[in-house]
């Protein structure tokens, strides 16, 4: 029996029984946060007058901004866990990279499509290729493959560690959407709720706003701690798994 | 280090290395573009520096899987692990030789399918040096993406889809340095410019993330 205690102790390692404990306990508050924030800031979206000149279409915004803050603020997520996996070799650190990516995609799939239904209107045309829209293209291909390298790869460990270097060098990228609207002159307008003296949004666009963008935020959290549980559960799942067919093994050999 | 770059660069162009067939892909994919957009010269030597460029990268992609592979098949990536130079010094060595032997090639073999584009001597000069500076960016890109996908069985496509992303601002700026060198009114050194400066940055991160993925991804 000593391989099994080797096996629970590395399952154990740095403590997921501790963080699926805290989770059971934080994840209902945090989704009902969430639920309410979002049944206030959709009220307040449908709430408020339309622009008097984008009309109604006004209200993609309180969708498209905070989900696109979302694209931009997970994969910083995803690198500070990168950082955790390479420098502390913290298993929790592989799960949340891992857990975040597919999170980070959807956000940032939901910014394009809500981006390119709200430039049909504004602007005549579905997709332009300009610095903003590009960039945030390839933030999502980005994602994708990093996806596709995590499934690529059998040993978790090793994945987490090679799959963490390549969103290092990945990050590159998001001072590069970050600052695209102000280095080349495009067609997607510049920052405009959070820039030196001050927004430029009316107050009656940016509260609910705001709020959605506090409510996408507690949604991410609340899903990639879920998608973190998940990935524990699932790796303990596979490695008794692994532990009950050595032991089936041993069985049958002595049977024979 | 010097034996180590001759080394790479003999593997390379002997038999079973990449480097003739890299040139060779190049040509046939120029080779495809009017038999899709049709034999309109004027067309072709508007799109031209565009042209030659996808087929550059394509072409540098192709390649990259091998990088470090055939090292580790044979073993030597591992004696490569142990020694006391930096790994990124190494790496860097590495990236070097894979573009002397699969990147300037290209670079030289451009010049030829600029004819067949019909693009005139300042473009064909202006792509040809876009060129040779920046394929050493999509190696040392590529020696990222190579050294994470060294262990996967069957990384090539992988590889390429990793580092397209990547690679796309080092596009932009070749093909918008090539064509400022044809149009009067947009100058020609800014994009050039930042694109030496994409290679240089590529230069460090390059080098330092291949090692990185190297030392995790051995066995």
């Amino acid at each position: 029996m000593p391989q099994i205690a080797v096996l629970t102790k590395l399952t154990d390692l740095a403590n997921p029984t501790r963080f699926l404990g805290l989770a059971s306990r934080l994840l209902p508050w945090m989704a009902g946060i969430t639920a309410i924030l979002f049944a206030i800031g959709l009220y307040l979206s449908f709430a408020g007058e339309g622009d008097y000149q984008q009309g109604m279409t006004v209200r993609i915004m309180y969708v498209h901004v905070p989900a696109a803050w979302l694209s931009m603020m997970c994969y910083s997520v995803m690198a500070a866990s990168a950082i955790g996996t390479l420098v502390w070799r913290h298993p929790l650190a592989d799960v949340s990279h891992k857990a975040a990516a597919p999170l980070g995609a959807a956000f940032t799939l939901i910014a394009l499509a809500t981006g390119s239904l709200w430039g049909k209107p504004m602007w005549g045309t579905w997709w332009v290729w300009d610095a903003r829209l590009t960039s945030v293209f390839v933030l999502f291909l980005m994602y994708l493959g990093l996806i596709a390298l995590n499934r690529a790869m059998d040993d978790p460990g090793k994945a987490a560690r090679v799959s963490a270097v390549l969103i290092l060098v990945g990050f590159v990228n998001i001072p590069i959407i970050k600052f695209s609207v102000d280095w080349w002159n495009t067609l997607h307008q510049p920052a405009s709720v959070i820039r030196m003296g001050g927004s430029t949004i009316d107050s009656t666009f940016l509260w609910p706003l705001l709020i959605m963008a506090f409510a996408f935020t507690m949604l991410f959290f609340t899903l990639h701690i879920a998608a973190m549980r998940n990935e524990i559960w699932r790796r303990r799942v596979s490695a008794q798994r692994r532990m009950a067919a050595r032991m089936a093994g041993q069985t049958s050999e002595k049977g024979a | 280090m010097i034996a180590l770059l001759l080394r790479d660069l003999k593997l390379s162009v002997r038999a079973g290395g990449g480097a003739l067939i890299g040139v060779l892909f190049f040509t046939t994919v120029v080779a495809v573009i009017p038999f899709g957009v049709g034999p309109d010269l004027n067309l072709l030597s508007r799109i031209g520096p565009a042209i030659v460029w996808i087929g550059a990268l394509l072409s540098a992609l192709l390649g990259l899987d091998r990088m470090f592979q055939t090292d580790r098949e044979d073993g030597s990536l591992d004696l490569i692990l142990m020694q006391e130079h930096p790994l990124a010094l190494t790496v860097l060595v590495k990236c070097l030789a894979h573009w002397l032997g699969n990147g300037l090639p290209l670079v030289i073999a451009s010049p030829l399918l600029g004819l067949f584009m019909n693009m005139d001597e300042v473009a064909i000069g202006a792509t040809m040096l876009t060129l040779l500076v920046g394929t050493p960016a999509l190696t040392f890109i590529g020696a990222v993406g190579a050294a994470v996908a060294v262990a996967l069985p069957r990384g090539g496509l992988l590889v390429s889809i990793l580092v397209l992303p990547l690679a796309i601002p080092v596009l932009i700026f070749g093909v918008s340095a090539s064509y400022a060198a044809v149009q009067d009114p947009a100058p020609f050194m800014p994009p050039f410019l930042i694109l030496v400066a994409i290679t240089m940055f590529f230069a460090v991160l390059g080098p330092l993330g291949a090692a990185l993925a190297l030392r995790n991804a051995g066995d």
